[in-house]
């Protein structure tokens, strides 16, 4: 600031208006006017310019510089190589069964898990949608999983679907599925380690999905429930007729929301291996998911270009599933009415 | 169910027109509720008893579910393993966690009072922009984050997880909502008139009045940066100085894992935010709820 008021070229550019007025009375008056202009002109600028420039450096940036990589050889162990490789690193990915597999994995827990978690998500919403009790206590409890590190959750989970001697082999045993002397090796097979995954992000994500449920049911008009009352609506009926047609803009924001987040699914995979640090989803990739296997590609094999390109069509396969759900929720709970 | 069934006497004089969230509950909402509760909570309080247990706890049918008198000792070991580094992990994601939120709070805020109350060229265009970054995953920019990185020579140092998470789409646009919908303009308007700059507008009116918002928007961003894990393990991975989620997983690496210290590690790391949701649960609630009906 200080800089501007001792700048010599400013005044010059200007030919003095009023010789009459006393020089620093003038100087204070044009100072504060530009102070003033720039406050309104530029501040409004400067104020959203952190925002955009941290997200610029730190996410759009890489994002388009993948796709930069994603053509070029970077390996972290070979530096030796040429520069460019075309589209070597997508025609090894089209014939590279690893990928197709972890596909297959992704797709599969991704199933498993996001249609239960939205469905039992809905049943919690409409019991918390009552006149409850200690309303707020309720609401919180449901949240417990949320704020719960998923790395903890599924160090427990972990042991729960262990064979021997694991919780949830004791359970269904009480139930005559598996018993002790032949437990279910939860590990040893794709469909068995898809639902123990697929059970951890479902405990995770029901309670969450059930609360902006619950915030969009109670947006809505309470006439519309007198009309059904009178029609002679039961309550299942109504849930099915009136609620989810009405809180449809959620439902889709929750599809997209999990599509997203399912596809990229990490963590658990990662931590449900006993050989967590190789990477490799089981001893045969059994559920070995594209994040990881991204990260595996990255940082064991060291093959960063052949990662990006993964990470690409990773991508290009959310946009078209998230969209794909889009148009299937959209008809499902708002096509009949 | 039962208390939709009222007695047919009731109905006649009046049909059931109650909408569910004026409906008492009834015991059948209560019970499932409450199975709902013990399915939330029953995996973090058996993490409590493996990490209170000896080895024996793990090794018998049925499992143990009362809590063992070893809590502190498990602690101690976890504490003392040679290359996990778990002390000085908890300490850096206080300070990661601490530094993001803050960064998020501040930066969100002033960005948010920019497009909800000041008038500039392009401010619609830009919050479209704003909006559209919502749904863009980041995660998938990962390897060229990691380059990027690397080139500033920050894999391996806090510098690698905080700078990322300094700024949130989501932040922005929630701030701008609720900036929008509390602040009145003419108080902004009368600021101006008195001669206050927009810095100061944003310190004595603005700030004042989003208090409520910042304490949603910052238990939600301290939680999420508390509990990343991807990212971390990815740049911090075999340095001394991992961050709480990537020690807790180190815990658990190698040949024999010993599991009442990996979940006594993890509940330890899981504590901070158990206290979060046990003094902020309200706000929590309420940020997701409102986030829910804006978008």
């Amino acid at each position: 600031m200080s800089s501007t008021r001792a700048a010599p070229a400013p005044p010059s550019r200007r030919p003095a208006p009023e010789r009459g007025r006393s020089g620093a009375d003038e100087r204070r008056l044009t100072w504060r006017n530009r102070l003033y202009r720039f406050d309104m002109r530029y501040m409004p600028y400067l104020m959203i310019a952190p925002f955009f420039l941290l997200f610029l450096v730190f996410g759009l940036f890489p994002l388009l510089f993948n796709a930069v990589v994603s053509l070029r050889n970077y390996r972290l162990d070979d530096p030796t190589l040429p520069y460019w490789a075309g589209v070597e690193n997508f025609s090894r990915l089209v014939a590279d069964e690893d990928f197709w597999n972890a596909l297959y994995n992704t797709f599969g827990i991704f199933l498993l898990s996001t249609v239960p978690q939205l469905l039992l998500a809905l049943l919690v919403a409409s019991l918390l949608n009552r006149q409850l009790r200690a309303q707020t206590w309720w609401r919180v409890g449901v949240l417990l999983p949320y704020v719960t590190p998923i790395v903890a959750s599924t160090m427990v989970f972990s042991v729960f679907f262990s064979r021997d001697f694991g919780m949830a082999n004791w359970v269904l045993g009480l139930f005559g599925i598996g018993g002790a002397d032949d437990p279910i090796d939860w590990r040893a097979d794709k469909m068995h380690a898809w639902i123990a995954i697929a059970t951890m992000v479902n405990w995770k994500w029901i309670g969450y999905n059930a609360l902006l449920y619950l915030a969009a049911m109670q947006s809505i008009p309470r006439d519309v429930y007198e009309a059904a009352a009178i029609d002679g609506a039961g309550q299942w009926k109504q849930l099915w007729r009136i609620t989810v047609p009405m809180i449809q803009p959620v439902v889709l924001f929750t599809v997209i929301l999990s599509t997203i987040g399912g596809l990229q699914l990490f963590t658990e995979p990662m931590l449900f291996d006993p050989n967590a640090q190789a990477a490799t989803g089981g001893p045969n990739g059994e559920w070995q998911t594209i994040a990881q296997l991204i990260y595996k590609v990255g940082w064991k094999d060291l093959n960063l270009g052949y990662a990006a390109a993964m990470s690409w069509a990773l991508f290009l396969i959310i946009l078209v599933v998230a969209g794909l759900n889009y148009v299937l929720t959209n008809r499902l709970s708002g096509g009949r009415k | 169910m039962s208390a939709i069934a009222a007695p047919p006497a009731r109905r006649k004089r009046r049909p059931m027109a109650r909408a569910p969230q004026d409906t008492p509950a009834g015991l059948w909402t209560y019970l499932l509720l409450a199975v709902s509760m013990l399915f939330a909570a029953f995996p973090l309080y058996w993490m409590f008893v493996i990490a209170t247990s000896n080895d024996e706890a793990l090794a018998k049918l049925p499992p143990a579910i009362i809590p063992g008198d070893r809590f502190l000792t498990n602690v101690d070991e976890v504490f003392s393993l040679q290359d996990v580094y778990f002390a000085a992990s908890l300490v850096n994601s206080v300070i990661v966690s601490t530094v993001v939120t803050a960064s998020v709070l501040f930066f969100c805020s002033l960005a948010g009072f920019a497009f909800a109350k000041l008038r500039f060229k392009g401010s619609n265009a830009l919050m479209v922009f704003v909006v559209l970054t919502l749904t863009v995953p980041n995660q998938l920019g990962i390897v060229a984050l990691y380059i990027v990185m690397g080139k500033l020579g920050w894999n391996g140092t806090l510098l690698a997880v905080i700078a990322p998470g300094l700024v949130t789409a989501f932040g922005v646009f929630y701030m701008r909502q609720f900036i929008v919908n509390t602040v009145p303009d003419e108080l902004v308007e009368s600021a101006r008139v008195d001669g206050a700059t927009t810095m100061r507008v944003y310190a004595t009116i603005v700030l004042p009045a989003i208090r409520p918002a910042l304490a949603v928007l910052g238990l939600l961003t301290f939680v999420s940066t508390w509990n990343e894990f991807q990212w971390p393990l990815i740049t911090l991975s075999g340095t001394d100085f991992p961050t709480s989620m990537v020690a807790v997983s180190d815990l658990a690496s190698g040949n024999y894992v010993i599991y009442r210290r990996v979940l006594a590690g993890a509940f330890i790391a899981t504590i901070p935010l158990l206290l979060m949701l046990f003094i902020g649960g309200r706000q929590i609630v309420r940020g997701i709820m409102e986030g829910a009906v804006k978008s």
